[in-house]
């Protein structure tokens, strides 16, 4: 006992005499992105013996509950060290525009790794001139995930690539008994998800981009076209889309029940979860139309003003932004790193297709996980959407999403 | 002595009173203030500066229709839960309310579900009534129905849109799943009442010759009259702010068809940044409660006097 509280007091003075301790925030608390992040942690510990990690995580999809505690924790003057935040307006608009967060261009550039990231991705966590954060992953949004086994008895040789194509498709695997497309929206965004994917084909990613710097109107023939799609897609999805999530419908694939569906790529490391091989028994495609452009999802890493340890979470930084911390973070996540120089052996098939497309491709940034438009746009848009999946308004539908768009400050003249 | 004892009294109360004071009412107030503000973006939050926009915030919600169709789904909820909650609690405790062998377990096997936390409730419902994909890939308890033979009653459940009128179908099965949770509490309450009868009192109606329908309604009914009215004001405040049970069960549903205010106040304040307009839904809320409560307190404090 004496023993075990000297221990202890060894311990105290230890942590009091470097007093090194360095707050991570995030809700990576699973599957391969939890192995993700505690692997990131130990190479941390490896070069940083002296500091102490704290993995402050908080459970729940998407990042639901994690957003509302880092609010509170921001909003009274309590910020982590350095916190996960996809990339651009879900940063901007919440915490940069308010003066919450510190600029780090300076430290990019004195670490080197400034220009080691595609440009579009930077000007994503960029707001008025100044990088805010660190991108560690990407994720593709618009892919269509199909069944090989189904696409092979419709006689689907080459993927299509106009919707004219996809629709053919579509109406063969349901003449052929298969739900052709299948949906999860009880959580609402992956209708916003398929949506926007239609949107960045109808406006192509030039003018998508432009449609969230203010140089591109919303009032355009494109936004009625995409509400026209989806208007054609929705008789093919599986009936009881609104009592499942995008896992029930990745599972309806997975059981031979659907031909395909539209889902960033997370969906991927589900079906190989599930024990399937990428490119054996599922295969994808980029959604019809987008294929010269590459939707990004993006989870990045920013410093707070006032963080307690600032020192230390610069190292964070540092270590998520180099090219060992990416490799060792994105294959165990499934997701592929942000830097253009990484090492593509360490990723699978999929992987290394996204990650060719990834350097040479139009990055769209997504309105369904945060980084197009503020989060107040974002949820409008789930309702505007959930509201026309049942009724097909397009006419109504376009009228509110100018009027949504308005109201956040877009053109819409 | 009297009058010291008084003050101690309250001297020792007096750390509730505060504590109640500034987080309860304290915060009542700072939410009623926002929802006066123009506090709808993270930003005009953080800046602490005050606007007062009169009751635009108020105005906006009602003009929304899926506000709208938020407060036909609390009205239909509430009334059909109640209504559900009260019969089944009744016809429960009436049939336990004799010398049945084995009666308590059957007392004890109502009241469980009371023990389970809502949102579990809510995620075991929501198996039940997941609808599949029909009619050849039926799930949940439409398997059962084509099982049983009854193809003819499978039904897409929860993710139906169609209505009569403003009530929404899609809330029937939130509201069995409801009423499952509650009814044995009702049950409970009843059977109390029931058994605080005097036994001389229903002995008497038999000798005067009347029927059971006559004791149950001319003997018992008065003296479960305001057991009633407990129960309703109990279980009235649960469904006006109910969140747990619909938020894991359905979720919005398509067209909002199962949306609830404290679904859409968590949205606009922790999703959409809108602090303003999620503090005008709160206080809302607050006072469909009051006007269920607050009579119910006055009655309550005339009759101790």
């Amino acid at each position: 006992m004496r023993k075990f509280i000297v221990l202890m007091c060894a311990i105290l003075i230890a942590v009091v005499a470097f007093g090194s301790q360095v707050e991570i925030f995030s809700w990576w608390t699973g599957g391969g992105e939890e192995a993700g992040l505690l692997a990131l942690i130990k190479l941390f510990n490896q070069l940083y013996p002296g500091v102490q990690v704290i993995n402050a995580t908080v459970a729940g999809g998407a990042g639901t509950n994690a957003k509302a505690v880092l609010k509170t924790r921001m909003l009274g003057g309590n910020p982590p060290d350095s916190f996960q935040v996809h990339a651009g307006m879900e940063l901007s608009d919440t915490y940069v525009i308010p003066g919450k967060m510190e600029p780090i261009t300076g430290y990019l550039k004195e670490w080197g790794i400034f220009d080691k990231f595609p440009e579009d991705i930077m000007k994503i966590c960029t707001y008025n001139g100044e990088v805010y954060s660190i991108p560690v992953n990407v994720h593709r949004g618009n892919v269509v995930f199909y069944n090989t086994a189904i696409a092979k008895e419709i006689g689907m040789k080459t993927p299509p690539k106009t919707w004219k194509e996809f629709f053919e498709l579509l109406e063969k695997a349901k003449k052929a008994g298969y739900v052709a497309i299948s949906l999860g929206d009880t959580g609402k965004w992956t209708a916003t998800h398929l949506f926007e994917s239609i949107m960045l084909s109808q406006f192509g990613p030039y003018k998508y981009n432009m449609l969230w710097t203010g140089d591109q109107s919303f009032n355009h023939v494109a936004l009625t076209e995409s509400f026209e799609i989806m208007k054609k897609i929705t008789p093919y999805f599986n009936k009881d889309h609104a009592a499942g999530d995008w896992q029930d419908a990745s599972r309806l694939i997975f059981e031979k029940k659907a031909f395909c569906n539209v889902m960033g790529d997370w969906a991927e490391g589900y079906f190989k979860e599930m024990g399937w091989t990428p490119g054996v028994e599922f295969g994808w495609f980029a959604v019809p139309e987008t294929d010269v452009a590459f939707m990004i999802v993006s989870d990045t890493f920013g410093l707070p003003k006032g963080a307690p340890n600032k020192e230390n979470a610069l190292r964070w930084l540092k270590l998520v932004g180099s090219v060992e911390g990416q490799d060792l973070f994105n294959p165990l996540k499934g997701s592929i790193p942000a830097r253009v120089d990484a090492d593509k052996s360490k990723y699978d098939v999929y992987l290394q297709w996204a990650m060719a497309d990834f350097g040479v491709k139009a990055l769209s940034p997504s309105i369904a996980h945060g980084s197009a438009a503020p989060e107040s746009f974002a949820t409008m848009l789930n309702d505007i959407l959930n509201r026309f999946v049942s009724d097909l308004n397009v006419n109504q539908a376009v009228k509110s999403v100018l009027e949504a768009a308005e109201e956040e400050g877009y053109i819409v003249k | 002595m009297y009058r010291k004892k008084k003050w101690l009294g309250f001297l020792i109360i007096s750390p509730t009173l505060a504590v109640i004071g500034i987080f309860v009412y304290g915060f009542i107030g700072a939410t009623v203030r926002a929802s006066l503000s123009d506090w709808n973006s993270f930003k005009k939050l953080l800046s602490g500066e005050f606007v007062y926009t009169g009751l635009r915030n108020y105005e906006r919600l009602f003009a929304d229709w899926r506000f709208q169709t938020d407060m036909w789904n609390t009205l239909f909820f509430t009334v059909f839960f109640l209504f559900g909650c009260l019969l089944i609690g009744l016809i429960l405790a009436s049939l336990l309310d004799r010398p049945l062998k084995g009666g308590r377990v059957f007392q004890s096997i109502f009241l469980f579900p009371m023990a389970l936390s809502l949102v579990v409730t809510g995620t075991v419902w929501r198996w039940f009534f997941a609808p599949g994909i029909l009619p050849n890939d039926p799930a949940g308890i439409n398997v059962l129905l084509g099982q049983i033979g009854l193809k003819s009653l499978q039904w897409n459940w929860f993710t139906v849109t169609d209505t009569i009128g403003p009530f929404n179908l899609a809330l029937i099965p939130v509201i069995i799943a409801a009423v499952w949770q509650l009814s044995g509490y009702t049950m409970a309450m009843y059977l109390a009442g029931l058994r605080a009868i005097p036994e001389s009192m229903t002995e008497a109606a038999r000798v005067d010759g009347a029927n059971a329908w006559q004791t149950f309604w001319k003997v018992k009914w008065p003296f479960l009259r305001p057991i009633t009215l407990s129960a309703m004001i109990i279980l009235g405040h649960i469904s006006l702010k109910i969140f747990d049970l619909v938020y894991s069960m359905t979720g919005s549903g398509p067209k909002n068809v199962t949306d609830m205010p404290s679904i859409y106040m968590f949205e606009k304040t922790f999703r959409s940044n809108r602090y303003a307009e999620g503090s005008a839904i709160a206080v809302i809320m607050l006072l469909m409660v009051a006007v269920v409560i607050i009579p119910y307190l006055i009655s309550t404090l005339k009759k101790s006097d």
